[in-house]
């Protein structure tokens, strides 16, 4: 007994696909569809929401780790859509497009490298003229899936990394550099600080103007973090049947390294309109989310998330 | 409590409002016991897992479960001191200005645009800070001194600081010491200035023998005011102070220029994501212990009143 006229949906989870996630919900609700509520309070929280059944649908930048499975052991991973981790930097003099390898974005994380003009920068970037001063890097001080999937990238390519920091929404970074909350702080922090390099997500660099690095993918070419480059590297995963895997690293020779997915997250006995809503998104919405800076899921993978949504009965 | 027993012969308005003064001043009560014991109670995983090391111990690093606030702890109390240092000699003397020196078409200007200073919203310091004065103290004083050696003036110099983090501080809890200073000493009667006056003192020695004396409390009472507001400022001490523990084993450092962390800033930063279980009781926890060295930094200053207002009386 439901009464229709208060129908809605809600949804609690990451803020990195908040935007894109309450304009189709806006889309939505324009063609006729039911009201949906999504609110980015961040992935922990959609994910204790989740469990505790308080919203429809959570959402995630990353897996549920062990821990977190033990306490929803049914729950679906949908990835809706892809996403870039850009290296945003402020060099005195440097123009946009560094070129940088995975190796030494770990090892100026690890402050094994602490200057701008040193030979592996410079070695990777014949003809730009680098500045002498020191490198300060700045991190995330909040737990995040931006972190996840920056740390997942380097522990990938960097064994010291791994050793030394490790992988995960929050690390134990080197002590030394700086770290701000949320987007907005790193990208404050460097662009006040002479010498910053840091990490945020692509579509907050390009809203804010940061210079930001051309990283080498596992096929030795530079690729420049773009929505194209990000779709790519994201066809270039293998998914596992729950979807749960890191677009990090990828094999494409287009595709941009520091990229992952973007999961809703929800129970298989999720009401009918939660399932119609994910539908629709993953059909109708993948026109649209180029539009509001998001990169499209590749067509492989959109293909087996719908087959994976018929099965309970969506 | 709101008992109002009209059985007794005093006039029904006197118990009424007796009751209702009780009730308000019993709800303040019930209110910090109740947070208190709110506090202890969701922090009680914490507490069994790390005990009293959870004060003394250097490392927060939720993938291993290590849960030690120190670098926090050091890290309120010292920006808090700094504020006040930096805070409370001014104050007073702009407090002392306008109560007895100030003419009075000036008073009034003056009394506005300290009120507008405790108007200003947090956050609007820290973007100020970010902006204007991490900046400025980098470019002007942190680069300058970089390598004089001096103590206490040395460290990365990155702009974030715990140094930019005392003086946002100093700058937020001036308005409040003024104000309640201000309206303190024009409390003091009239006669025991005209006493003074009257014995052929000074004007200085009106106010260092008499004035000061006679308002010491309530002054120490307005400067604990500001170094409440001081600990549990979270924002604007967020955005400027780096949100990384300083460069040493213990992780924390006396040099100003290193950056630091609070355990307000820490909350502010770790508990949307934080896992449900141990990490989440821990960062409640840090809110307890916030709780507990309020509670005894405002016993300190009791007991300071109360020895220094003997000594004055005898």
């Amino acid at each position: 007994m439901r009464n229709l006229k208060f129908q809605q949906i809600s949804g609690a989870g990451a803020t990195f696909p908040e935007l894109l996630y309450n304009n189709w919900a806006k889309e939505y609700k324009a063609t006729g569809g039911v009201a949906v509520n999504y609110q980015g309070i961040g992935s922990g929280g959609g994910i204790k929401a989740i469990t505790a059944k308080t919203v429809d649908f959570g959402a995630s930048d990353s897996p549920l780790n062990a821990e977190e499975l033990k306490g929803a052991p049914k729950i679906l991973h949908l990835p809706m859509c892809a996403g870039a981790v850009v290296v945003a930097y402020n060099a005195p003099g440097v123009p946009n497009g560094l070129k940088l390898t995975g190796a030494v974005i770990a090892d100026i994380f690890l402050h094994k490298i602490t200057a701008w003009n040193d030979p592996r920068i410079s070695g990777l970037n014949p003809g730009i003229k680098l500045p002498a001063s020191r490198i300060v890097t700045v991190s995330r001080s909040d737990s995040s899936g931006t972190t996840a999937i920056f740390t997942n990238y380097l522990a990938k390519v960097s064994p010291a990394f791994k050793a030394g920091i490790g992988e995960g929404k929050s690390v134990n970074w080197t002590k030394g550099g700086l770290a701000g909350k949320g987007n907005p702080g790193v990208a404050a922090f460097i662009k006040q600080t002479p010498g910053a390099i840091g990490y945020v997500e692509l579509a907050f660099a390009d809203k804010n103007a940061i210079t930001y690095a051309y990283v080498q993918n596992a096929k030795k070419n530079f690729v420049a973090p773009t929505l194209a480059s990000t779709s790519a590297a994201a066809a270039g995963v293998k998914l596992p049947g729950d979807f749960c895997a890191m677009a990090t690293n990828t094999g494409e020779p287009t595709g941009y390294p520091i990229a992952g997915f973007t999961w809703i997250l929800l129970y298989p006995d999720a009401k009918p309109e939660v399932k119609k809503f994910l539908r629709w998104c993953l059909t109708t919405g993948q026109k649209s989310a180029a539009k509001y800076d998001y990169a499209p899921l590749p067509a492989g993978v959109q293909k087996r998330v719908l087959d994976a949504l018929k099965k309970i009965g969506g | 409590m709101a008992l109002t027993i009209t059985t007794s012969k005093s006039r029904p308005g006197d118990k009424i409002y007796l009751g209702v003064l009780g009730f308000s001043a019993l709800v303040l009560f019930v209110l910090i016991v109740g947070i208190a014991a709110t506090l202890a109670w969701q922090s009680r995983l914490s507490i069994q897992a790390t005990g009293f090391k959870f004060v003394t111990l250097s490392v927060w690093d939720d993938a291993a479960g290590t849960y030690g606030i120190w670098p926090f702890l050091f890290g309120t109390l010292y920006s808090s001191l700094i504020a006040l240092l930096l805070a409370v000699p001014i104050s007073l003397g702009a407090a002392i200005f306008l109560a007895e020196l100030c003419p009075k078409w000036l008073r009034t200007p003056i009394t506005f645009l300290i009120e507008l200073l405790a108007a200003i919203p947090s956050v609007v310091y820290g973007l100020w800070g970010i902006f204007v004065l991490t900046p400025f103290l980098r470019d002007k004083l942190m680069t300058p001194l970089a390598d004089k050696k001096i103590p206490l003036f040395q460290g990365a110099g990155f702009g974030p600081s715990m140094l930019t983090a005392g003086v946002i501080l100093a700058i937020m809890i001036l308005p409040f010491i003024t104000a309640v200073s201000r309206d303190i000493l024009k409390a003091i009667p009239k006669a025991q200035r005209e006493a003074s006056y009257g014995l052929g003192g000074t004007k200085w020695e009106t106010i260092s023998k008499v004035v000061l004396p006679y308002s010491r409390s309530g002054i120490i009472g307005a400067v604990m005011l500001g170094l409440g507001r001081a600990f549990g400022e979270t924002m604007a001490v967020t955005m400027v102070i780096g949100n990384q523990a300083a460069q040493t084993d213990s992780g924390i450092s006396l040099n100003l220029f290193e950056p630091g962390y609070t355990m307000a800033s820490a909350l502010a930063n770790k508990f949307n994501e934080a896992q449900p279980g141990l990490s989440t009781s821990a960062l409640i926890e840090i809110g307890l212990v916030l709780f507990i060295v309020a509670v005894i930094i405002n016993s300190c200053a009791r007991l300071l009143v109360r020895l220094t207002g003997k000594s004055v009386n005898k």
